[in-house]
C-alpha cells in the first residue's frame, strides 16, 4: 500500500541563521528511512506523467520502485540510463515546474519529492559504491565538444559510451562550466561536479582546459585540420547583460558572472588564502529575480553583508527563480524589493557606488512572455543607500564562436540557430545545444540538448 | 598539463621576462593580444600582454613588472619550472597594416608591449619612431631590441640620468613641433601617460591607439570586470580591445576602476598564501 501522507518528507537542512554564515551545503539530504518513506508515496502510475516533465526522461517510477525495496544502487543505475549527472540534477533542477508538476499526488497534496529522491540515490551511490568504469570499445571516430558545462558533459558522456573518441575544450582552467563558476558551493558542492567529471575522464573523455574555441583554435580547424568528424557547441550563455543606466561603471558594481566567478571558481570566499579578492559592502543590491540573482544575494550575505536586497521589477509570482531558492533566500534574511527598477547609480568622489535610485513599478497588461508587463509609477523614485551592486538580469551567448565560424547561422539575440530535436546547425557536422541556442535556461534543459545532439551525431556518423 | 618556463631573464630590478612553452597560444598570437595565467591552485587569473612569440619553438614571451601579489610570486618561479595555467591568445590584435609613419610610445613596462608592435610595423615597412620613458637609467629595458626595429629611437628618463631628461610626451611634442607628420601614434604604458599622450596628439588630430589593461577574470567577455567607457559606450577591454581610440576613452572612470581592489592587493601581499621558498612543481 502506498504511503498516503499528504506532505513530502521535509528536507533536512542547516538552520537559516547558521548557514547564512558559511558556504557548506544548505540541505543535507534524506536518510535511508526518509527516502524509503518518501518513495512509498509514489503511486507507480501506469502512464508515468512525471516522466513527461523530465527533459532527459528519467525513468522516475522505476527508480523509485527500487528505493522502496532498499535497492539504492539499482535505483542509481536506473537513473543513470538516461541522466548523466543525477547528483547535480537532484540539487539544481526546477522540479516544481518539471517532473513534480506532473505528479498525480500533487493534484490534491504535495507531489512526491522526486528531486530529493534522485539526490539521495546519487549521494548514496557516491558514498557506498566504488565506481567501476569500463572504457567502451573505440569506434574510430572523433568528436570535439566545445564547453564543459552540463550540455557539453552530457554530450561527451553519451558519445564516449558509444565508442567515440571525445575531446572537450574548456576556456577556463577548470572543467564544469556554470556548475563550477556559477552555482555556489552551498547549493552544489564542487566535489560532486569534479567527481562526475572524473568519471567521464575514466571513460576516456579527454578534457583540454585553457583552450578558447574561437581564439586558440577555430571551429573550422577542428573539422578541417584536426580530424574531428563532428563538433558539438555547448558554450553556454556567458556574456553578461548590463542595465545600461548611469553609473554602471562605478566601483562596487559587478555583473553576477564576475561576482559569482570570483567567489566560486576562484574561491574568493577563502581570500586571502586564495589570491582572488571579492569586495562586498554593507548594503548589497542584487538586480534580477532568477536563480543567479538568488545565488548572488545568498553569497553576499554569507560574505558578511548586513543588508542584502533582491531588486526585481515584477512581483513575487513572477520571480523566475526556483521556489526553493526564493524560500531559502527569504529564510536567510534576504529582503525582496519587488516591483522596483533601478534607474541610476550614484557614486562618491573616488568612483565608488554609494546610492541607487529606483522607481516603483506596477503590473500592466501581459507582455509577449505572458507575464504582466511592469510599468513605472510616475514620481515614485526613491534613493537607497547601497555600496555593492550585482547586476543579474541575464546572459547572452559569447560572440567568439559566431564571429569566427563562417556560415554558422545565429538569431538576433546572438544564439546559434539549431534544430531542437537534433541540435543540427546551418553548418555541416556542427551541432549546438544548451544556453548557446536557447539563451540562459536551466542545467537540465542544456543536458537534454546535449543528449539529443549526441544521438543525432551518432546517427549521422554511423551512416 | 602545465606550461614550462624555458627562459627567464631579469631586465631590471623590477622587471623580468619569461618565455613560456605554450604551443597553441604561440600558433595564433599577434601583437596587441594578451594571455591569462595562473601560477598555481591558489592563484589569481592575471592578464599579461604578449611581448613576443615564436611559432616554431611554440613559445610565448611575457614581460612582468613586480607590482602586487601575483607578480611578486611570479618572480619566484624559475626557469625550468611550470605555470599551472596559460590561456590565449585573447583580445583583438592591433591593426597595424597600412600605417606608413608611426610613433610607438612606451612608458616603463609598456615598452615591453610596445616592442612587438614596433617590430611588426618595421617588418611591414613602416617608418617607425620609438619613444620610451623610464624613471631613471637603471630601469631602461629592451634598448638593443628596439634599436633593431626602429628608424629613430628616443629614450628619455624622468631624472635625466641617461642624458635625456623629461617625459615621453615632451619628446613627442618636440617631434611634432619639428614638423614630423605621424599618421598614427601608438601609446602603451601607465594610464596617466597614455592620457597625456592623447592630450598631445588631439589638437593635431593624430589617430592615437592606446592599450588598456584593466582587472579581468576570464578574458573572454564573461565577467565584464574590464569594462571601459569609450565614446560614451561601455566596452569590454578583453574582447573589444585591449586597444582603443585614446581620444574617446573616459580616463577618469578608467583610473578610478583601476583602484577598485587596491586594498585587497595589499592584504593579499601581507596575509596571502605564501609561495616563497616553494618550488613550482606543477608538472
Amino acid at each position: 500500500m502506498p504511503n498516503m501522507r499528504a506532505d513530502k518528507n521535509p528536507m533536512p537542512e542547516q538552520a537559516p541563521d547558521v548557514r547564512n554564515k558559511n558556504f557548506l551545503e544548505v540541505t543535507t539530504g534524506y536518510t535511508e528511512e526518509m527516502a524509503r518513506d518518501e518513495a512509498d508515496r509514489c503511486l507507480n502510475c501506469k502512464n508515468k506523467p512525471c516522466m513527461n516533465g523530465c527533459p532527459v526522461s528519467v525513468k522516475i517510477p522505476e527508480f523509485i520502485s527500487f528505493i522502496k525495496t532498499g535497492d539504492f544502487e539499482g535505483a542509481y543505475q536506473k537513473i543513470k540510463e538516461t541522466n548523466a549527472l543525477p547528483a547535480v540534477c537532484g540539487r539544481v533542477c526546477p522540479q516544481e515546474t518539471q517532473c513534480e508538476s506532473k505528479c498525480v499526488r500533487g493534484i490534491k497534496n504535495d507531489p512526491v519529492g522526486i528531486g530529493r529522491l534522485e539526490r539521495f540515490v546519487a549521494d548514496w551511490h557516491m558514498a557506498n559504491v566504488e565506481e567501476k568504469i569500463e572504457k567502451p570499445k573505440p569506434n574510430g571516430k572523433k568528436v570535439a565538444v566545445v564547453g564543459s558545462g552540463p550540455s557539453g558533459l552530457t554530450a561527451a558522456g553519451d558519445l564516449a559510451k558509444r565508442g567515440y573518441s571525445v575531446t572537450v575544450y574548456e576556456a577556463f582552467h577548470t572543467a564544469g562550466g556554470v556548475l563550477m563558476y556559477g552555482i555556489p558551493e552551498f547549493r552544489l558542492p564542487k566535489d560532486i561536479v569534479q567527481k562526475e567529471i572524473a568519471n567521464l575522464k575514466a571513460m576516456g573523455v579527454d578534457i583540454q582546459t585553457n583552450v578558447i574555441i574561437g581564439k586558440t583554435i577555430m571551429v573550422d580547424e577542428l573539422l578541417d585540420d584536426m580530424g574531428y568528424d563532428a563538433v558539438y557547441i555547448g558554450s553556454g550563455a556567458g556574456l553578461p547583460s548590463f542595465m545600461g543606466i548611469e553609473g554602471e561603471s562605478l566601483n562596487g558594481v559587478y555583473s553576477a558572472n564576475e561576482f559569482l566567478t570570483r567567489i566560486n571558481l576562484m574561491k574568493g570566499y577563502k581570500f586571502p588564502e586564495y589570491d582572488t579578492p571579492v569586495y562586498v559592502g554593507k548594503n548589497v543590491a542584487v538586480l534580477g529575480g532568477g536563480n543567479v540573482a538568488m545565488d548572488a544575494a545568498r553569497s553576499a550575505k554569507r560574505l558578511g553583508a548586513e543588508n542584502v536586497y533582491i531588486v526585481y521589477r515584477r512581483g513575487k509570482q513572477e520571480l523566475p527563480a526556483r521556489a526553493e531558492e526564493v524560500e531559502h533566500a527569504e529564510q536567510e534574511g534576504i529582503v525582496f524589493k519587488l516591483l522596483q527598477n533601478p534607474t541610476r547609480f550614484i557614486g562618491d568622489e573616488n568612483g565608488w557606488v554609494k546610492q541607487m535610485e529606483v522607481i516603483h513599478m506596477e503590473l500592466g497588461e501581459p507582455d509577449a512572455s505572458g507575464r504582466r508587463r511592469p510599468v513605472p509609477v510616475e514620481g515614485s523614485e526613491e534613493i537607497l543607500d547601497i555600496d555593492t551592486v550585482v547586476v543579474s538580469i541575464g546572459q547572452t551567448p559569447n560572440p567568439l564562436i559566431r564571429k569566427t565560424t563562417k556560415g554558422l547561422e545565429t538569431n538576433r539575440h546572438g544564439c546559434i540557430v539549431a534544430d531542437e530535436a537534433t541540435g543540427k546547425t546551418s553548418r555541416e557536422h556542427v551541432y549546438a545545444g544548451g544556453d548557446v541556442v536557447t539563451g540562459a535556461a536551466t542545467v537540465i534543459l542544456a543536458m537534454g540538448a546535449g543528449k539529443a545532439a549526441a544521438e543525432a551525431i551518432d546517427k549521422e556518423l554511423s551512416e | 598539463m602545465a606550461y614550462k618556463i624555458v627562459r627567464k631573464e631579469v631586465l631590471n630590478p623590477q622587471i623580468f621576462l619569461m618565455e613560456v612553452e605554450a604551443p597553441l597560444v604561440a600558433r595564433k598570437a599577434e601583437p596587441g593580444q594578451f594571455i591569462i595565467l595562473r601560477i598555481d591552485e591558489y592563484g589569481e587569473r592575471v592578464p599579461f600582454t604578449v611581448a613576443d612569440f615564436d611559432r616554431e619553438k611554440g613559445t610565448v614571451t611575457i614581460i612582468v613588472q613586480i607590482v602586487g601579489k601575483t607578480t611578486r610570486d611570479l618572480a619566484q618561479v624559475e626557469e625550468g619550472e611550470y605555470l599551472l595555467d596559460f590561456a590565449g591568445p585573447l583580445g583583438m590584435p592591433t591593426p597595424l597594416e597600412g600605417i606608413k609613419k608611426v610613433a610607438v610610445i612606451g612608458g616603463g613596462l609598456g615598452t615591453a608591449i610596445a616592442y612587438p608592435q614596433a617590430k611588426k610595423l618595421h617588418n611591414l615597412g613602416a617608418d617607425v619612431t620609438v619613444i620610451t620613458g623610464f624613471r631613471d637609467k637603471s630601469l631602461i629595458i629592451l634598448e638593443d631590441e628596439l634599436k633593431a626595429v626602429s628608424d629613430k629611437l628616443i629614450i628619455t628618463t624622468d631624472d635625466g640620468s641617461n642624458g635625456v631628461k623629461g617625459f615621453v610626451t615632451e619628446r613627442l611634442q618636440e617631434l611634432i613641433d619639428a614638423g614630423e607628420k605621424f599618421d598614427e601614434v601608438i601609446a602603451i604604458g601607465p594610464l596617466i601617460m597614455m592620457k597625456n599622450v592623447c592630450k598631445v596628439t588631439e589638437p593635431y588630430g593624430i589617430k592615437t591607439t592606446v592599450s588598456m589593461n584593466p582587472v579581468m577574470i576570464d578574458g573572454t567577455g564573461m565577467c565584464g570586470g574590464c569594462r571601459i567607457i569609450v565614446g560614451g559606450e561601455t566596452k569590454f577591454a578583453c574582447v573589444d580591445g585591449p586597444d582603443f581610440d585614446g581620444h574617446k576613452i573616459d580616463w577618469d572612470s578608467a583610473m578610478k576602476r583601476g583602484r577598485m581592489f587596491r586594498e585587497y592587493e595589499q592584504r593579499s601581499c601581507d596575509e596571502g598564501h605564501c609561495r616563497i621558498g616553494r618550488s613550482n612543481n606543477n608538472a
